[in-house]
């Protein structure tokens, strides 16, 4: 057992978060924000010449190779640094779909461009409020051809395909679609809390399509992919809430109110003692999903569930009491705090909502006491 | 990163767990006798055989076993339910790596393999009325006679007094110097003339510690740990080994035991684990529960390391006991009107819950109160500032006081 990074992937953490310090400072996420342009095109360029959208793609399919603890390392230094780009959706969704599902020729064809950063890929699966169950999907497929409309869909507006769940009346009640969108497809932006990184509606008029996996099995192809997105998330949330545990520190230091450092007070250090404690609990609990999944091990399921709803809480926790740490000057457009809060929401909901995830978990554990 | 045991870790384990199959005590061997005298059965039985302490080295009883090895000891024998002990948690967790740091080589070979076979039970005389969080506050007097020190005053809060062989000691040697700088560490026989114990009774109706009176207790300047004046120094080597020690200590109400129970109830004629908000809270504290194991987990690796226990283990702590609070009165909560019963015979597991709920409020507050641990991770893990102190740098003897009456 060892219970921590090795020496190579502490220095791909190094490398990331100075790689990001200089291509992604706040500034990039604000331009984004200010532009509503859905993501920084110019950082995506960067991002993938570093290799990172190669990162587990195995080097047959044109990939680096590497394990899911590297692109764990990847994730978490993205979360820290906000960035505005369509890295979950391609990397950790589409890619992830792909090689679990994919045929030889899908995965032949799609994800060495995924790699090189030639396509982006995106997962869709929300029809509007309330969760996802084989039931409530509207969306379908036949001959090839699916109809059906998709909301929110995260990076649609630059995506060149996309996995999409479609209903199915027998098997598990899902069909794992892949779309390259264009023809047949429309795209129309929605705005988000968090318009750092674009949402959309994604329209389909019996668009052209493949089946991924077998017709039937969507459903539950789709529960391993989040399983194994959930990881990876928790690891982004991770990274932002130490950052806004960061700023608020900072600011608490500099800040001073009758006479003192408001770090100084008991109510803003305990305050910031437990985001600590939170983020340390969440971090903790990615190690063992980041073990989990790189070891594709069977606790894979009670440890991403288990990572996702503790780094959903602390990164809640920590983006909104930043926030109340900076007083008026937090609320402000001008001020960073609210990159931390906005994606924090939008990462909470992004593959389940917190309830959602709680109720995977307890589901794991009484599968495996029931086994 | 790798959670599972690598082949020597796997065949330390099934060594571990072959040893405990064929040596943990039968509840007929255990049958009918007194607690200290159980669990002293038990620790000498994992002494002789070498399962004692297995961290410490060999010369002092131990097997100089590794960190992971401890993690993977800890699992197999916390599998089986009900073991003996407790009692020795304060002497090998705080007294003994206290002694190694600070004591000299005889003193070290003398008690320490007496506290891994559990044949001398140790207890912590640190708190007085005048000085629980402010521990530095103490009063109790120790004063030169010769190469004896002579000392007067009194501890409270003594957990284990009652049946302690020896004890670790801070007292005011000097109080015309600012209270941090005047004090000295001494360890203590505690039968010596002079010490005397009286039981305090706590919410749980049980007594398990103590006050414990000194008047004119003589020790000799040999057991003294550190020079005289830096007794906060040495103090601080005992508290950071307890709360990562008292981090550590798992109750038997956690996630397993309350799930079951939710299992086993009905709420409107459904097993109460349907009801969404039982999961939900039960997901949190499986979170938790889980976050603190990684986290101690990744704390071992690094003292496996060369690192010393630091501030960080105070999040076992602060996060271990108020859990532990929630899920008993949540688990009394399932029990409906049935929840407020405590006779062991009519109650759900022997009234686990309800004898839980009256005794877990002292480990929010023993070895360093929840506002305290919060202080401490503020202060010396994030570098915040210290709480404003009026009591900075003015001799001890003119500090205002307000005792607990
Ligand atoms: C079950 C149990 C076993 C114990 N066993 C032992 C033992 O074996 N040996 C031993 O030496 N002691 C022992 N103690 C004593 C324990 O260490 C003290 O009770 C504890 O440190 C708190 O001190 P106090 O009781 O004087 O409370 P106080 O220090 O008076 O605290 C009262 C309240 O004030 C708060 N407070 C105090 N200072 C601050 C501050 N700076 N900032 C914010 N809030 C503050 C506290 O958090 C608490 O809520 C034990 C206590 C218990 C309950």
């Amino acid at each position: 057992m060892n219970f921590e990074f090795s020496e190579d992937q502490n220095l791909l953490r190094e490398q990331a978060r100075g790689f990001l310090a200089d291509n992604c400072p706040t500034t990039v996420v604000r331009k984004v924000l200010n532009a509503e342009t859905g993501h920084d095109a110019d950082l995506w360029r960067k991002v993938v010449d570093m290799g990172w959208t190669a990162t587990a793609i195995p080097e047959e399919f044109g990939g680096l190779g590497l394990g899911y603890l590297e692109l764990c390392v990847i994730a978490e230094e993205l979360g820290r640094a906000v960035a505005p780009i369509p890295f979950s959706s391609s990397v950790y969704l589409a890619t992830e779909a792909l090689l679990l599902a994919g045929s030889q020729a899908q995965k032949e064809k799609w994800l060495p461009k995924l790699a090189a950063g030639e396509v982006i890929g995106t997962f869709a699966m929300a029809e509007g409020a309330g969760r996802t169950t084989a039931k409530s999907i509207k969306t379908r497929v036949s001959g090839g051809r699916i109809t059906g409309t998709k909301v929110p869909v995260p990076d649609a507006a630059v995506a060149g395909i996309a996995v999409v769940l479609a209903g199915h009346n027998g098997g598990d009640g899902g069909t794992l679609c892949l779309v390259e969108l264009g023809q047949g497809t429309s795209v129309t932006p929605v705005r988000t809390v968090d318009p750092s990184r674009g949402h959309a509606e994604l329209r389909l008029d019996g668009a052209a399509c493949e089946i991924l996996g077998r017709e039937g099995e969507g459903f539950t192809l789709t529960q391993t992919i989040l399983d194994r997105a959930a990881v990876l998330f928790a690891w982004e949330q991770v990274g932002g809430s130490e950052a806004a545990l960061e700023q608020a520190r900072a600011y608490a230091l500099g800040r001073y109110a009758f006479g003192r450092p408001i770090a100084s007070y008991q109510a803003i250090k305990h305050k910031l003692a437990n985001m600590y404690v939170k983020n340390t609990l969440a971090r903790s609990n990615c190690y063992y999903g980041a073990w989990a999944l790189n070891a594709n091990a069977p606790e894979l399921r009670v440890a991403a569930a288990t990572a996702r709803v503790s780094a959903t809480q602390a990164y809640y926790f920590a983006s909104k009491e930043n926030i109340q740490t900076h007083g008026g000057m937090g609320y402000t457009w001008e001020f960073d705090c609210q990159f931390y809060y906005r994606r924090a929401k939008l990462l909470s909901v992004a593959i389940g909502s917190e309830a959602l995830w709680q109720d995977r978990l307890i589901t794991a554990i009484e599968q495996n006491t029931a086994a | 990163m790798d959670f599972s045991d690598s082949p020597k870790e796997a065949a330390f384990r099934a060594e571990a767990k072959a040893w405990l199959a064929s040596n943990v005590p039968s509840a007929a061997e255990l049958d009918g006798l007194d607690p200290l005298t159980a669990a002293k059965l038990w620790q000498k039985r994992k002494y002789d055989a070498g399962w004692a302490c297995i961290t410490w080295p060999k010369e002092f009883g131990g097997r100089g076993a590794s960190a992971i090895e401890q993690v993977i000891w800890n699992q197999e024998e916390s599998k089986f339910q009900g073991l003996p002990g407790g009692v020795f948690s304060i002497g090998q967790g705080m007294a003994a790596p206290t002694l190694m740091t600070w004591a000299n080589d005889e003193a070290k070979a003398r008690f320490i393999p007496k506290l891994a076979s559990g044949e001398e039970i140790w207890c912590q005389l640190f708190s007085e009325p005048a000085g629980g969080s402010d521990l530095a506050a103490l009063r109790t007097r120790a004063v030169k006679d010769g190469d004896e020190w002579v000392i007067n005053g009194q501890k409270i809060w003594t957990s284990g007094a009652h049946y302690s062989d020896w004890a670790i000691l801070v007292v005011r040697t000097d109080p015309s110097v600012p209270k941090h700088k005047g004090l000295t560490y001494f360890y203590i026989n505690m039968k010596s003339p002079g010490v005397e114990v009286k039981p305090i009774k706590q919410i749980s109706g049980e007594a398990h510690f103590n006050e414990v009176y000194f008047t004119d207790v003589r020790v000799p300047d040999s057991q003294r740990l550190g020079a005289v004046g830096q007794g906060w120094q040495v103090s601080l080597t005992t508290l950071m080994n307890e709360r990562a020690s008292i981090g550590a200590g798992g109750s038997a109400v956690g996630f397993d035991s309350v799930f079951k129970l939710a299992q086993k109830v009905e709420i409107d004629d459904r097993p109460a684990i349907e009801n969404a908000s039982v999961r939900a809270k039960l997901a949190d504290w499986y979170c938790q529960e889980s976050g603190l194991r990684y986290t101690a987990y990744r704390t071992l690796t690094a003292l496996s390391r060369g690192a010393i226990p630091g501030p960080e283990n105070s999040i076992g702590k602060l996060v271990g006991a108020p859990k532990t609070q929630d899920m008993a009165s949540f688990a009394m909560d399932l029990l409906e009107q049935a929840g407020a019963i405590r006779d062991e015979s009519l109650s759900e597991e022997m009234a686990l819950y309800q004898n839980t709920y009256l005794s877990i409020p002292g480990l929010r507050i023993a070895g360093g109160t929840d506002e305290i641990m919060a202080n401490i991770i503020a202060e010396r893990v994030l570098g915040l500032p210290q709480d404003v102190r009026v009591d900075k740098g003015i001799p001890f003897s003119e500090v205002p006081t307000g005792g607990a009456k």
